[in-house]
């Protein structure tokens, strides 16, 4: 019974990693409308940028974790507007082999400048595991501190699109460009804020995913993206909450074929779940129906 | 000048179709002017060509004599031009009172948005008991209410509307060329596209009549009301 809840526990862990990317993904989809596929990347340039801050610049946690966040701000909005912007009227397959070509160009750079010896990523995580039960039940500080970081960006997400006048520029913008441009919201500047906390979002993914699976290489970010856009899309994209859940759900399913089922068929059958889940329900958990206009 | 928006030459294509071919035609402080036309003729076009959402290919459109045809369509609504778009466009999702606020977006003064919030709720009652109700669940009239509500958040100079009567019964037609008069008797300089060519000339002071991307005819509405060729073409009897 311990080991299930330290297997769910943990699951739930990987999965508000996978919620954190997530949103990022789920974000620009709305806004933009476009499925930013280097997103995954961004966050292994956060998590290389955290790692160096750390160990080569000597910053503490704190400095070191904004560093990355900063970085991968500004590589986001960079991203952007080098290789979406001038795509905005092309369509969607041109853009989506874009996001593709950004993506590997980001793993080659790393490549380059890194080396593709892995890197011991020392977790940036300062709490110590907790023991419940007489010591029956340990969950770890990054586990924690992963999930609570997690409540804690979605609950502020979800409070700034509905409070802020950026976050309605943003529902304006994911709606009808042009009738947001007609509110005086200006586009472009939404769709680069967009990008900017996504790629903030990914940073923090990145450094709490090396926490607590600390092996560092250019490719760190290719899976748990590719997890990440599965669980936007399970949870329906476009949704913030559904982003959440999402996440949720694949790492308690990873994670719990992983205890009890099989290891190596952990990730066969994540992706079987999102087949049915996609049968039953094509806009996924809570994705909206797809009106027509009358 | 006592002319608020001027046009001049102005054409547009839609790739390589020439969907407007060298219009011209001004707005006086004040006014209601009307555009009326068959389905095509670039009245549409027109409109989103002032307000930045289709580029100009040649020509110019000048508000209070500055040059606005290259702005970038956001920065014109803080010059004190407000849009009421061809069906509605009202932000589905989002609640009739986030609807609003919108309207607002690039206004400053909060204290004034409030209040213009107040003005509108007045004007339209309708929308101030469903401002918690997601804008997609309104009906067609009350979507129309929710988009001219929405243009007035932004306290405009002159309103332009396409298209208000749209799709909607014969009682809310009625009501909207109402609530356009009294805006209008506000203060709001009004330029009036409408397939409804009845009801626009009897609420205009002038008239423009666009042909496949042309002004073919111009005057005082209440003469083009009893032009034989405008009864002809656009006017049922």
């Amino acid at each position: 019974m311990m080991s299930f809840v330290s297997y769910f526990l943990s699951g739930v862990s990987l999965g508000s990693v996978y919620a954190i990317i997530a949103l990022g993904y789920t974000m620009v989809y709305g806004i933009a409308k476009m499925l930013n596929f280097a997103h995954g990347d961004i966050l292994m340039v956060g998590a290389y940028v955290a790692f160096l801050g750390l160990n080569s610049l000597g910053l503490p946690i704190p400095l070191a974790t904004l560093l990355a966040m900063v970085t991968c701000t500004l590589l986001g909005i960079i991203i952007e507007r080098a290789a979406y912007k001038p795509l905005r009227q092309a369509n969607s397959l041109s853009v989506l082999i874009t996001a593709i070509g950004v993506s590997y160009l980001l793993q080659n750079l790393a490549l380059l400048l890194f080396g593709a010896n892995p890197k011991s990523f020392s977790s940036f995580v300062p709490v110590g595991a907790v023991r419940f039960a007489d010591g029956a039940l340990t969950i770890s500080g990054e586990t924690l501190v992963t999930i609570a970081a997690c409540v804690i960006i979605v609950a502020g997400l979800i409070h700034f699109i509905n409070h802020t006048k950026a976050g309605q520029a943003m529902l304006a913008v994911s709606e009808d460009k042009g009738a947001a441009t007609l509110m005086g919201v200006d586009v472009n500047r939404t769709i680069a804020l967009t990008f900017a906390i996504g790629s903030a979002l990914a940073s923090i993914g990145g450094i709490l995913l090396c926490s607590a699976y600390p092996t560092l290489t250019p490719t760190t970010g290719a899976m748990p993206g590719i997890k990440a856009f599965v669980a936007a899309v399970l949870g329906g994209i476009g949704s913030i909450p559904g982003a959440f859940i999402g996440g949720i759900l694949l790492g308690i399913l990873e994670n719990l074929s992983k205890a009890y089922i099989s290891s190596k068929l952990s990730d066969a059958i994540v992706f079987s779940v999102l087949i049915i889940v996609l049968l039953v329900r094509p806009t996924g958990i809570l994705g909206k129906k797809i009106m027509e206009k009358v | 000048m006592s002319s608020i928006l001027e046009v001049k030459d102005l054409c547009v294509y839609y790739g390589v179709i020439k969907a407007l071919k060298g219009i011209s035609f001004h707005v006086d402080k004040g006014e209601i002017v009307t555009l009326i036309g068959a389905n095509g003729a670039g009245k549409t076009t027109t409109l989103q060509t002032i307000t930045g959402l289709i580029p100009a290919k040649s020509g110019h459109v000048y508000y209070h004599d500055e040059e606005i045809t290259k702005k970038p369509g956001h920065l014109l609504v803080r010059r004190g031009i407000a849009h009421v778009p061809e069906g509605r466009r009202v932000f589905a999702t989002l609640s009739v009172y986030q609807n609003l606020m919108l309207g607002a977006y690039s206004r400053k003064d909060k204290d004034g948005v409030e209040e213009t919030l107040k003005m509108v709720y007045e004007r339209f009652p309708r929308l101030e008991e469903r401002r918690n109700q997601t804008a997609g669940t309104l009906s067609g009239g009350e979507q129309q209410m929710l988009a001219m509500g929405r243009a007035l958040m932004s306290k405009p100079e002159m309103l332009v509307m396409d298209e208000p009567s749209m799709g909607l019964s014969p009682i809310y037609v009625n009501e909207i060329f109402d609530i356009i008069r009294k805006i209008h008797e506000g203060g709001v300089t009004v330029l009036l596209v409408e397939q409804n060519a009845n009801k626009a000339l009897a609420i205009a002071d002038r008239a423009y009549v666009l042909e496949t991307g042309r002004i073919t005819l111009e005057g005082q509405a209440a003469d083009l009301l009893n032009d034989p060729q405008v009864r002809a073409a656009y006017l049922s009897k």
